[in-house]
């Protein structure tokens, strides 16, 4: 009965609950009283006026769809714009033309004339030492700090 | 012949501008009245109406008619309502219990200033306003979900079926959530029920 007595005050019910409903409010007054009283509390909320929205509603709303960004597809993704293409198109000719006017233009390099560098601090012998350099004497060491 | 929600969206999505402002003109007032009775507040209840419109045209490009567009509408009203009203309760517990009692703004959207000049029958008229205030009291007493379901079903006509889908609920659940919200407000409106149809 919970379950079914507002579809039967709102009239939702389908024509055998309904005169199944009908029988038992016939011979259940607690049942009756409910439904008057939810009756009544429908009619009590029928009573609170609607209410208008403001006039800037609609350019609210408007303007907030306006400044959405435009969706596109995920296979616009794969069409480059005019000017994407354009300037793709332009770089791609300038790599080619400064490519081929340099390549054209550059003398074979002779290896003969690269010099080789030479570094002689380099220590070139990795044998094990086999006895300690000698010490350098005291009077030496003191005449070159003074050179210095 | 007027076109069907479910076909204007679909248009909305093949890029027919016109078709979503049509779909705002049909809805813009049960939504912001929908929202106003959730959250009692006139100001919020249009800032949530513009999300729940954007919201539609944002997702215009993935929609499929699957289900009623009213069902997809007051989904995305309902759950943007049930949130703010969870995120005001959290606001009001911040604010000081020693704040001074201010008079109920929110009762004034519906208010008539000059009210001498426009009912003549001002006592009459304030008989009407203090019932008004109960039912609307009634109401926002709900608890939020109850509240939902009662306005979804009294004031947007939506089946059983349709709401069931908006609060992700059996059937079953809705008609008991309904009986129980039904019975808060009998209890609640009992002084306007008992006396009859009117006071």
């Amino acid at each position: 009965m919970e379950k079914k007595i507002l579809g039967y005050v709102d009239g939702r019910l389908k024509e055998g609950e309904r005169l199944e409903i009908e029988k038992h409010l016939s011979a259940c007054a607690a049942c009756q009283l409910r439904v008057n009283e939810f009756r009544s509390v429908s009619a009590l909320l029928d009573e609170l006026p609607m209410i208008e929205p403001s006039a800037a509603f609609d350019v609210r709303v408007n303007a907030r769809v306006a400044a959405e960004p435009a969706k596109q597809s995920w296979w616009a993704w794969f069409t480059p714009s005019p000017r994407v293409a354009f300037a793709a198109s332009m770089l791609l000719l300038a790599t080619v033309w400064v490519g081929s006017y340099s390549g054209s233009n550059q003398a074979p390099i002779d290896q003969a004339d690269i010099p080789v560098l030479e570094n002689y601090d380099v220590i070139s012998s990795f044998e094990p030492l086999t006895e300690l350099p000698q010490p350098v004497a005291a009077d030496e060491a003191s005449q070159q700090n003074q050179d210095m | 012949m007027a076109r069907s929600d479910v076909q204007l969206m679909l248009d909305v999505k093949a890029g027919d501008e016109q078709s979503f402002a049509l779909l705002l003109h049909r809805y813009r007032t049960p939504l912001v009245n929908f929202l106003y009775r959730m959250l009692r507040n006139r100001e919020q209840a249009e800032d949530l109406a513009q999300e729940v419109f954007l919201r539609v045209y944002r997702a215009r490009e993935e929609y499929v008619p699957s289900a009623k567009f009213t069902t997809w509408l007051f989904r995305i009203a309902t759950n943007l309502a049930l949130n703010s009203v969870r995120d005001n309760r959290y606001l009001r517990m911040e604010i000081s219990l020693d704040a001074p009692v201010t008079a109920d703004a929110e009762d004034g959207d519906e208010r008539t200033l000059d009210v001498a000049e426009k009912h003549p029958n001002i006592e009459q008229h304030l008989v009407g306003e203090v019932r008004r205030k109960m039912i609307r009291h009634a109401i926002e007493k709900l608890p939020e979900k109850q509240r939902a379901a009662v306005l979804l079903h009294k004031y947007q006509e939506l089946d059983y079926g349709e709401i069931s889908k908006i609060l992700e609920c059996s059937e079953s659940a809705l008609k008991s959530l309904l009986f129980r919200a039904y019975e808060t407000l009998r209890v609640e409106l009992a002084p306007l029920v008992a006396s009859g149809k009117q006071v």
